[in-house]
């Protein structure tokens, strides 16, 4: 069967769109000012996130970025993979949707250009709220190219150099680089390149069962493709709990993802025209034959021609910049903030740090990064997200921990929807009602953990939590559903 | 023959059992002790079963099914096999460091399948060892039974089994040295630390156990307070013999709870899932339940009554999180008397009745599957497998006499071991 193409091809609208918003053609950078108040190296999460808090402070900015504003998180990140897990979502509903009574034909057929127009569209839209037009209205000094320091008060972009009071690295983090023999010579996608792919490989092997290995995996499952994911671990989200990854494991199995667990990939190469991947497991060796490769095997900071050594800032190859609880450097004028110095590389943690280092610099604040309350998610179906504090974490700082779950299988909304994969947990100081940390793994994981982080942060305890109302039926009552439980009589 | 379902308890459970134990004979090599894994034709042995065959026939013997001569030379033949077999780092022999391959060939005693070194499966079988070395209290024959058992508890090394690591790795291959599996959360391992810590020669270290529970979960699950572990098969097996009740590790004492008392409590959870039965499997109920690892229908991508019915094989199922295919162990029901006759006994009896052809010759197989039909009969599993009727046997036991437990209780390795571990209170103290 023939399916008429849902998108022309020649149309790069959103593309063109894009980069005028986050990289117009014919940019000029300005003439610096003399001296700024702040120079930030970095326009993604974190330094677009410090350059609004600076500017609110009265400050003179100047953002540096040397590929596109919005970041790691806005154009290979965040952004593009959700947009393409919502794709997939929807294929999979109209796919399942005999299961409630509906009547689809036939298998969804999937145009895989127009789900890629439509991310890129997605993108597109979203960067209108980091577009440069909009932060040179807000009074930012946006300069395009790489950036480097050129001695302790001084950084160099381009043909400029910058005097600044204060700075603020903030250049993220990229994919860990590739050591598997032979896989460079065949060819492999990494996050940053994948979203930029036009057809769909029939096979793709992914390599690492991380979060984003995980998300992919299922995604591209759904849109059609046959997905190897290979972990050699002995299992998915290897500091995720024990029962989320096992969830998630039979939902990747369930959906077609092909997966291999402990399996080491030893070596790439081409075999008559073929891509193959030689594995282990065990001691058992095979190989499989891919059209694609995606690599996903961690991020390391982007710290490369930055000269950090002539700011007498410093860092570590694996870990990044080093700051203290603050956020402050080894030189006390310059912080760093989101993936190039956090453990927790996420968007939210990236814009958090950025807003934290400008106050911390500027508004006499000192505001402690160890102090902040993160939550996170892993966006597969269903979403696994968390907050807080593990178990394990709780008993190797000697708290006796109890848990509290309810199976979504007992919540009535997600009975109604369909979705009772998953649960709720909430990990409690054990004889209390104080919570440490939660887990959830639901299909809108992530909205609902929001609710757990402002719980905690607000330290509202499980006996309050009981008595607060929820709609009904709702998801997030299974929150509630968790207190009353804890609430009851034993 | 009566049916069943037709016999009093005493009298049904009797029968029951003697038909579990007979496993034993019926799949034996005489020669040399060795028992298989299950009845299909070819199947190697499973150290693991051997260790299960050991601890019944005292049981057997207390029962007047075997005579104690019978026990003895069969005992002694099965000890001796293993002090002799060999034990090297090469892949085609029978153990290393004084543990076992899992699964070995019942002539040659040759390790099969390129399988692991199984520190757990060599637990059951050392647990084994030291019930007949226990339990056979006589002279010539019986007292080379005590000194066997002895030497093949002291030569295993457990030390070399942590490998420098917190806990215990699960197993190991000569191919590629400690496997890497995780091994988190509480689960049947319980034995293992027992006896590894009891071990005059080459103990685990003190901390190895403690570590341990620091992985465990202590949950509110379907509103009871459990130490979670998903498969029910997890909580039976390291009680089939020790003798939880009354007392505590530190873990247990903080939490007001004991082994013997969670699987009570992990029993109404299963029973409380099976009642709610969330996937809409045929046949759930609050007398339909034993979610465990067993064999179960293969992975055919199935939908029905519009749900997903994918099924998963041979693999550990559990409860509440999952996988659950609707496929039970029909004998765990009744493999946990000791825990509340009332519920086994109704459960098994309603299983009976509904669905006789899962007990043929009086023994239960493996796996039930109602809910996926052919010519409108349920899925069963092939023959029996070992482990179901061994663990069967030692629980209807215990139950009746405790006799299990008790020979246990005196065993010193056992009594250090728990020690070690942290235990005190109930028979521990006196
Ligand atoms: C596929 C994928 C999916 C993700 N999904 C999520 C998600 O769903 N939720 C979430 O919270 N997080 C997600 N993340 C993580 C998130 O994208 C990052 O944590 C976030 O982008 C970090 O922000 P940042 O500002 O620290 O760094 P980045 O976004 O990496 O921005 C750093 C910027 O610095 C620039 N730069 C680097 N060096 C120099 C230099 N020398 N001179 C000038 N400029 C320089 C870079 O070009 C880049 O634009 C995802 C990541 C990936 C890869």
């Amino acid at each position: 069967m023939t399916i008429t193409p849902l998108v022309d091809k020649s149309d790069d609208s959103a593309r063109r769109e894009l980069l005028d918003r986050v990289r117009p053609a014919n940019w000029e950078n300005p003439a610096p000012k003399p001296v700024y108040d702040l120079v930030i190296v970095g326009a993604g999460p974190a330094g677009l996130a410090a350059a609004e808090s600076a500017i609110a402070l009265g400050l003179s900015v100047a953002l540096l970025e040397r590929y596109r504003l919005g970041g790691n998180s806005l154009n290979a990140g965040s952004i593009p993979s959700k947009a393409m897990i919502g794709t997939a979502r929807v294929v999979t509903g109209v796919r399942d949707a005999r299961d409630f009574g509906g009547f689809v034909r036939a298998k969804p057929l999937v145009d895989f250009a127009a789900v890629m127009t439509r991310m890129r569209r997605v993108r597109a839209r979203i960067a209108e709220y980091c577009s440069v037009d909009r932060l040179h209205a807000a009074g930012v000094d946006v300069f395009f190219g790489d950036a480097r320091f050129a001695g302790v008060k001084v950084i160099a972009v381009g043909d400029s150099r910058l005097a600044f009071k204060k700075a603020l690295i903030a250049t993220g983090a990229r994919p860990c680089p590739c050591d598997i023999p032979g896989l460079e010579r065949i060819g492999y996608q990494t996050s940053e390149t994948i979203f930029d792919i036009e057809t769909l490989p029939a096979r793709l092997a992914i390599i690492g069962g991380g979060p984003l290995g995980c998300e992919m995996a299922q995604a591209f499952c759904r849109l059609g493709a046959h997905v190897i994911l290979l972990q050699n671990d002995p299992k998915f989200l290897p500091r995720e709990e024990r029962d989320a990854a096992e969830l998630l494991s039979l939902a990747l199995s369930r959906d077609g993802v092909e997966t291999r667990l402990n399996t080491t990939v030893t070596g790439a190469r081409m075999a008559g025209g073929v891509r193959l991947l030689d594995t282990v497991n065990n001691e058992v060796r095979t190989s499989v034959e891919v059209d694609e490769v995606l690599l996903s095997v961690g991020r390391i900071p982007n710290m490369e021609g930055l000269c950090v050594e002539a700011a007498r800032v410093r860092a570590d190859p694996a870990q990044g910049i080093k700051v203290d609880d603050f956020l402050r450097t080894s030189n006390r004028d310059i912080y760093a903030a989101g993936d190039v110095c956090m453990t927790h590389k996420f968007t939210n943690v990236a814009e958090t740090s950025g807003r934290m280092a400008v106050r911390n610099a500027f508004a006499g604040r000192r505001r402690r990064q160890s102090h902040l309350t993160i939550p996170w998610c892993t966006f597969c179906d269903p979403e696994i997200a968390h907050v807080g504090m593990y178990i394990w974490e709780a008993k190797e700082r000697g708290i006796s921990v109890n848990t509290v779950t309810i199976m979504m299988q007992d919540n009535d909304r997600a009975i109604v929807d369909g979705q009772d994969d998953g649960f709720v947990k909430l990990h409690l100081k054990a004889g209390t009602g104080v919570i440490l940390g939660a887990t959830i793994v639901a299909s809108r994981a992530s909205e609902m953990i929001n609710e757990m982080s402002v719980v905690m942060s607000a330290g509202i305890g499980m006996r309050d939590l009981a008595n607060v109302l929820h709609i009904y039926p709702a998801q997030s009552d299974a929150i509630r559903q968790a207190a009353l439980a804890w609430a009851r009589p034993k | 023959m009566l049916a069943l379902t037709t016999l009093p308890d005493d009298a049904l459970i009797d029968r029951l059992q003697h038909a579990a134990f007979a496993y034993f004979i019926e799949y034996a090599n005489a020669e040399n002790g060795l028992v298989a894994d299950t009845s299909r034709e070819g199947s190697p042995c499973s150290i693991a079963v051997v260790g299960f065959a050991l601890s019944c026939y005292p049981v057997a013997i207390a029962n007047g099914w075997i005579t104690r001569a019978f026990a003895v030379s069969r005992t002694l033949a099965t000890l001796r096999f293993f002090w002799n077999s060999a034990q090297s780092d090469r892949p085609d022999a029978t153990g290393y460091m004084g543990f076992y391959y899992h699964f070995i060939d019942m002539t040659t005693g040759r390790r099969v399948w390129q399988c692991e070194l199984s520190l757990i499966d060599t637990t059951l079988l050392l647990a084994g060892m030291l019930t007949a070395g226990c339990y056979f209290d006589g002279a010539g024959d019986e007292a080379e039974i005590r000194s066997l058992a002895d030497a093949l508890y002291r030569r295993v090394d457990w030390d070399w089994a942590q490998n420098g690591g917190k806990t215990v790795a699960q197993g190991w291959k000569p191919e590629c040295g400690f496997l890497h599996y995780g091994w988190e959360g509480y689960n049947e391992a319980t034995v293992l630390y027992v006896l590894g810590l009891g071990s005059p020669t080459h103990p685990l270290s003190d901390a190895g156990f403690t570590n341990w529970t620091f992985t465990y979960q202590w949950e509110n699950l379907l509103s009871r307070d459990v130490l979670y572990s998903g498969p029910l098969f997890t909580h039976l097996f390291s009680q089939a013999w020790l003798d939880f009740r009354g007392i505590q590790d530190c873990f247990m004492r903080e939490k007001a709870s004991d082994y013997f008392k969670n699987t009570q409590d992990t029993i109404t959870v299963h029973r409380d899932y099976a009642a709610r039965n969330p996937r809409g499997f045929a046949g759930y109920s609050r007398n339909f339940w034993g979610i465990t690892a067993g064999d179960g229908p293969a992975d055919h991508e199935i939908r029905q009554d519009l749900r997903d019915r994918r099924c998963f094989g041979y693999m550990a199922r559990g409860v509440p999180y999952g996988p659950d295919d609707g496929t039970i162990a029909p004998w765990a029901m009744l493999a946990t008397l000791p825990f509340g006759s009332e519920q086994a006994l109704e459960g098994t009896r309603h299983l009976l009745r509904t669905y006789p052809e899962v007990c043929r010759q009086d023994r239960f197989c493996s796996g039930f599957n109602p809910t996926l039909t052919k010519h409108g009969a349920g899925w069963l599993s092939d023959g029996w497998y070992g482990l179901d009727q061994g663990l069967l046997v030692m629980m209807i036991e215990n139950y009746r006499t405790g006799m299990i437990w008790s020979i246990l209780r005196k065993c010193p390795y056992v009594r250090t071991g728990l020690e070690r571990a942290g235990f005190d209170g109930g028979w521990l103290s006196s």
